[in-house]
């Protein structure tokens, strides 16, 4: 059985206390939220700190507050979220994204926080230190070679969270504390396009609560590839959101995750929507929009020809779910589950 | 018992015997051993895919506190393996490895994190060697070998067997088709990996606790590597897991871990983690086929010429074998007058591949039911009709000299063409919807053993207790497959008493007469012959004492609910107890012995040794699918199965390990792929698994299973206990070739390989558009120099068994096939 490496464990109650826990030794603490990232990663030597920073004991992550909008504490599960039937309403692409992570023992205990920092993913780092070192390790960790493409100056590992893309199609932004103060980021700028340096986060940030806009007027929609219907990280996503007067769309975001090393918003695709109603035609042309700018790389499941391929189609069921079309006998092929119920 | 007899206990759905201890978490699996003193141990594995080693220093290793032994090759010095004719492994390498994961040392430590710890402080010089990721490169380069004892080269093994002339068969056929297949390999992925406990007993024998399918086989492998005798070795197997094949051979970490305890005189526990269960492998070769086939424009086949070529990586393990079952089944299902087979087995610098269900059968069955689908179309005749043209015939000996009893192969196509409405839905369902049909057979039971002897197969002694409790011991091993209960609903049903008044004590080489392991889909119909002996001897001695004692007539007697009685005057009669309490008064403690032998094979020949078995289950299913034409992708609503099983003894077990067959048919139908991965050459050597986690190597969830809708068609065997026949690997047969057939069927493309995944749909409808062939699939085999064949004529060409051009001293000598270790083990 693969064994965790020795590590200190501190479990502050408040985020003040965890904050200056995070300034003491920001280089070598790290995060502790759901673990169902860290601790496997911890196992397989991908990450070694020193010190692991819990966020179970701090009430105030874990707060759902209305007012304009919708304010989720980063320490809610998944399992949390997927229960909220205002969220399904309101915010259904963001409710889809988050039911369809992992498994329901991994979402009973993995966090919103968690999926939005959640590392990069690669099939020539997502395995044991035996195992890296038989490739001699790659540039993420341990070694000086990106092996997905050799020349890479930078590491292509994947951006493989779910939730990122739906909120940043929902316009949503995450309020970032530390022990010198906070900031507010949309989520769309909290990424960089770098497997390594994924996360526009600094070492001493904790990210505290993530803001959604009012929903009014908006539809959303969460699209997600993967070979089975449960377990598997993205290797395409598609999230989109449009804001309609009548059957025309007044603004609209799309955005592609698991193709990049961060989530891409698709702008000349949403773009193509302004204005103009969701006849096939519009859908085929933002669908070939997006898939141009889909670059996917060789180091997840599927073959990159494939993933990049499918896109259009991936583009074109999330438009057609967001005109209003039936989509759940398709939904059940692609996820293996309708996506109605609350079943979780 | 005759096969048909009326029953209480067979026939009946019951909850399982284990069935309480395993759902309320009671089962001790090997990792859940915890004993006094105990210490852990890690294996240090290869990082690099094949080189020899020059040097390995352990004195760091041996210096971190905490640390108490460390074992390299040079302890090792004998080598073991699962077949006679394949001696080919060390506990740890010493001097050269063979693929990435082949084990170097083994730490001994407090527990596992420093024994992790110290595996880092282990220093490896290695020399490398060219890398062989594949046959065509095995082919290629003869040289440096990876075995010096293959048969050539790269070439583990070559046979080339023709029973009749293959070529006037081809010759007179109205069409000839020639295709050519690919199976990707796949492994078991049980839930439990690997583990086991070595210990040193009171009196100073060895104890081996293992999650291992086969105790006695492993039994015999410490003897041997640690040169001690068997009789001073105790091997407990421990309920496994789930097995499917991947815990049948002597391991690595077994050896190893014996050999530190008896150095160390404390209890020496390893478990395997996940990457590590892919490494030690075993599973299914990655098999290159071509199939010719010749027919009459009525379907009539005149003949078929098989050639195979295996991946078998980097040891022996059950190779040999798993080379000659490519070839072995094809004859079972349909006739085939005259048939050829040419099979080749390389070794790579990969693990090494063995015996996964359906052991070496799978692909080709692949291919054959696949061909069967284009030979239907070409002669517009409906699939499922002209395989009950072509049916073999009940008590048939087949070309190849395989002894066909019962078959109830065209029943099985009818109740699944039934339940499908396949005969007003096949070809009717219109663009991106399609059915598909396929047949197979299994073997119950390899005919042979994997070691030459004239002793029975599976035996059971029965102890019975004067408070009417009877005890079963059997060497079988519960690998989740349900054995214990059919040991137990045998005895059960002969001596008139409760499953729940038996136990059964299984799988302990001290205290269990031989069973040969729970491979080869054996221990239900061996296992079960034994033990419907002992329980009828058990019966008989008392029925002696009690006809003596009451004054009935011993033939008059009944035993049922737990009472002997007379069957003229139920009220005439005693409890099981006090019979048993009678018997013992009149005549001694009362106990019983049972044993198996299978019947003789009538295959003469070198390799007939593998296929003949004393019964043959069948399998029919129908496969919907649903194709989306953009993507390729597969969805799979509804499979409908019929499996021939004889007779059902338990038929909740039977459902399940049909249902199980089709999960685990599915997944390597449409995504299982135990794949490897070269890095540039020009900067890496690098040869490793692509994926070795349960995450990444892509296996269905419940979420991606169909309905499934199980048949069971009954025709009771004479030679199984109570008319069984097997149903733990046939199952899995027909569902990967239904699979392949229901995508033509919906989408009008031919993939003629597995997995089946969209990538390949998309290519092929793209090759369609074109106006290309609108397929996926190999497009050549690589030239194998073929060895002489070996002429065997069928029955019906007067042939007698033996081959024609085989010389009498060898045909003597390896009489019964290859696998006979007599003068192998000289080699």
């Amino acid at each position: 059985m693969m064994r965790l490496p020795r590590f200190e464990y501190q479990a502050p109650r408040s985020l003040a206390a965890a904050a200056e826990l995070l300034a003491a030794r920001p280089a070598t603490t790290m995060i502790l939220a759901g673990g169902t990232d860290l601790l496997p990663n911890m196992k397989r030597r991908q990450q070694t700190p020193e010190v692991l920073v819990s966020l179970r004991q701090i009430a105030e992550l874990r707060e759902v507050r209305y007012g304009t909008g919708l304010s989720l504490g980063s320490a809610l599960t998944l399992s949390e979220l997927v229960r909220m039937p205002t969220l399904q309403r309101d915010y259904a692409g963001l409710w889809q994204a988050a039911a369809q992570i992992a498994t329901p023992h991994l979402r009973a205990m993995g966090t919103l926080g968690g999926n939005l920092c959640l590392d990069t993913r690669c099939n020539y780092y997502d395995q044991t230190y035996e195992w890296r070192k038989s490739i001699d390790f790659c540039m993420k960790k341990d070694g000086r070679i990106c092996w997905v493409a050799t020349s890479s100056p930078t590491c292509l590992a994947v951006s493989s969270t779910d939730t990122a893309p739906a909120l940043i199609s929902l316009g949503a932004a995450v309020r970032l504390v530390s022990a010198s103060g906070e900031r507010t980021v949309n989520v769309a700028d909290l990424y960089n396009n770098d497997g390594i340096h994924y996360l526009t986060r600094q070492p001493d940030e904790i990210l505290a609560d993530i803001r959604l806009p009012a929903p009014s007027g908006w539809r959303s929609t969460y699209w997600k590839l993967r070979r089975r219907g449960s377990f598997d990280f993205p290797v395409l996503s598609v999230a989109a959101a449009a804001a309609f007067d009548g059957d025309t769309v007044k603004k609209a975001r799309i955005v592609l995750g698991a193709v990049a090393s961060r989530p891409i918003v698709a702008n000349p695709s949403a773009l193509a929507l302004r204005g103009r109603r969701l006849t096939d035609d519009v859908i085929a042309e933002a669908a070939d929009s997006a898939y141009q700018v889909a670059k996917p790389m060789d180091n997840t499941d599927f073959a990159l020809v494939w993933r990049k391929r499918v896109t259009r189609d991936f583009v074109t069921y999330a438009l057609r779910e967001l005109r209003g079309d039936d989509m759940r006998e398709t939904r059940r092929k692609i996820a293996r589950q309708t996506m109605m119920g609350l079943a979780y | 018992m005759k096969p048909d007899a009326k029953t209480r206990i067979i026939g009946l759905p019951r909850r399982r015997v284990d069935g309480r201890a395993k759902v309320t978490g009671q089962t001790i699996f090997a990792d859940d051993l915890v004993l006094p003193r105990m210490l852990h141990a890690r294996l240090l594995r290869s990082t690099v895919p094949h080189a020899r080693i020059r040097a390995i220093d352990t004195a760091r290793a041996e210096a971190h506190l905490g640390v108490h032994l460390v074992l390299t090759g040079r302890d090792f010095p004998i080598t073991y393996g699962i077949l006679p004719v394949s001696q080919d492994e060390h506990a740890l390498c010493p001097d050269t490895v063979r693929f990435v994961g082949d084990p170097v040392a083994l730490v001994v430590a407090n527990d596992e994190l420093t024994a992790g710890e110290a595996l880092d402080l282990i220093a490896v010089e290695y020399e490398p060697l060219r890398t062989f990721a594949g046959p065509e490169e095995s082919l290629a380069h003869p040289e440096p070998r990876i075995h010096d004892y293959a048969d050539e080269g790269n070439i583990h093994k070559k046979v080339s067997l023709s029973f009749g002339d293959v070529r006037a068969g081809l010759a007179e056929a109205d069409h000839v088709f020639d295709d050519l297949f690919f199976y990707q390999g796949n492994t078991h992925l049980p839930l439990e990996q690997h583990a086991a406990v070595a210990a040193i007993d009171g009196d100073g024998k060895l104890v081996l606790w293992s999650s291992t399918q086969t105790p006695h086989y492993v039994h015999r492998a410490l003897a041997k590597a640690l040169a001690i005798p068997a009789a001073h070795i105790r091997v407990i197997a421990t309920p496994n897991g789930g097995g499917f094949g991947g815990k049948s051979d002597p391991f690595n970490h077994e050896v190893a871990i014996a050999k530190a305890a008896l150095m160390l005189k404390r209890p020496i526990k390893i478990t395997l983690n996940r990457e590590e269960v892919f490494l030690c492998h075993r599973g299914r070769h990655p098999v290159l086929m071509r199939f010719r086939t010749g027919v009459k424009r009525d379907g009539t086949l005149t003949g078929v010429h098989l050639q195979t070529l295996l991946d078998g990586g980097a040891y022996g393990s059950y190779g040999v074998a798993s080379t000659f079952y490519t070839g072995a089944l094809q004859t079972v299902t349909y006739h085939i007058p005259r048939y050829q087979f040419d099979g080749c087995r390389v070794f790579t610098n990969k693990p090494p591949c063995g015996p996964k269900r359906g052991h070496g059968t799978p692909q080709s069955r692949f291919g054959q039911e696949v061909q069967l689908d284009k030979i239907a179309e070409r002669l517009r005749i409906d699939p499922a009709e002209l395989r009950l043209r072509i049916v073999e015939q009940p008590d048939t000996l087949t070309a190849n000299y395989l002894r066909v009893s019962t078959i109830g192969l065209a029943e099985c196509i009818r109740r699944v063409v039934n339940a499908s409405e396949w005969k007003t839905r096949y070809r009717k369902l219109g663009p991106g919807r399609g059915l598909g049909l396929a047949c197979s057979s299994y073997l119950s039971g390899a005919g042979l053993p994997i070691y030459w002897n004239d002793m029975p197969h599976s035996a059971v002694q029965l102890k019975l207790d004067r408070s009417g409790g009877v005890t079963a011991f059997c060497g079988a091993t519960e690998i989740g497959q349900g054995s214990d209960d059919v040991l137990v609903g045998c005895v059960a049903e002969i001596l008139g008493i409760e499953p729940f008044d038996i136990r059964a004590v299984t799988g302990d080489t001290d205290l269990t007469p031989v069973d040969l392991g729970s491979y080869s889909s054996r221990v239900t119909l061996m296992m079960g012959n034994a033990a419907i002996q002992a329980a009828e001897r058990a019966r008989d001695v008392l029925a002696d004492a009690v006809s003596a004692k009451l004054g009935v007539p011993k033939g008059r007697l009944v035993f049922a609910e737990r009472r002997v009685f007379d069957a003229e005057d139920p009220s005439r009669g005693m409890s099981f107890s006090d019979a048993v309490c009678t018997a013992e008064a009149m005549f001694g403690t009362v106990g019983s012995t049972g044993s198996y032998t299978p019947p003789k094979s009538a295959a003469k020949y070198k390799g007939g040794g593998v296929g003949p078995s004393p019964t043959y289950s069948y399998s029919a299913a129908v496969i919907e699918v649903e194709v989306d034409g953009s993507t390729g992708w597969v969805d799979v609503p509804r499979v409908w199965i019929a499996h021939d099983i004889g007779r059902a003894l338990n038929p909740t077990l039977v459902r399940g390990q049909v249902e199980g067959s089709v999960y685990m048919g599915l997944g390597e139908a449409l995504m299982e792929e135990q794949i490897f991965r070269r890095l540039p050459q020009r900067l890496s050597r690098a040869l490793v698994h692509k994926f070795p986690s349960m995450l990444e190597y892509k296996s269905p969830t419940f979420l991606d299973m169909p309905e499934i809708f199980t048949e069971l068609v009954e025709t009771p065997d004479p030679h199984g206990p109570f008319g069984a026949k097997e149903v733990g690997q046939g199952p899995l047969l027909p569902i990967m070739p239904a699979l392949a057939n229901a995508v033509y069927d919906a989408i009008g493309v031919r993939i003629d390989e597995v997995p089946i995944t969209p990538e390949k749909i998309v290519k092929a409808l793209a090759e369609k558009a074109a106006g290309r062939a609108p397929r996926y699939g190999p497009t050549r085999f690589p030239d194998v120099n073929w060895p002489e064949t070996l002429q065997v004529p069928p029955p019906w060409e007067g042939g007698t068994g033996k081959a024609t051009n085989e010389p009498e001293r060898r045909t003597k000598a390896l009489e019964g096939g290859p696998l006979r270790p007599a003068e192998e083990a000289k080699k």
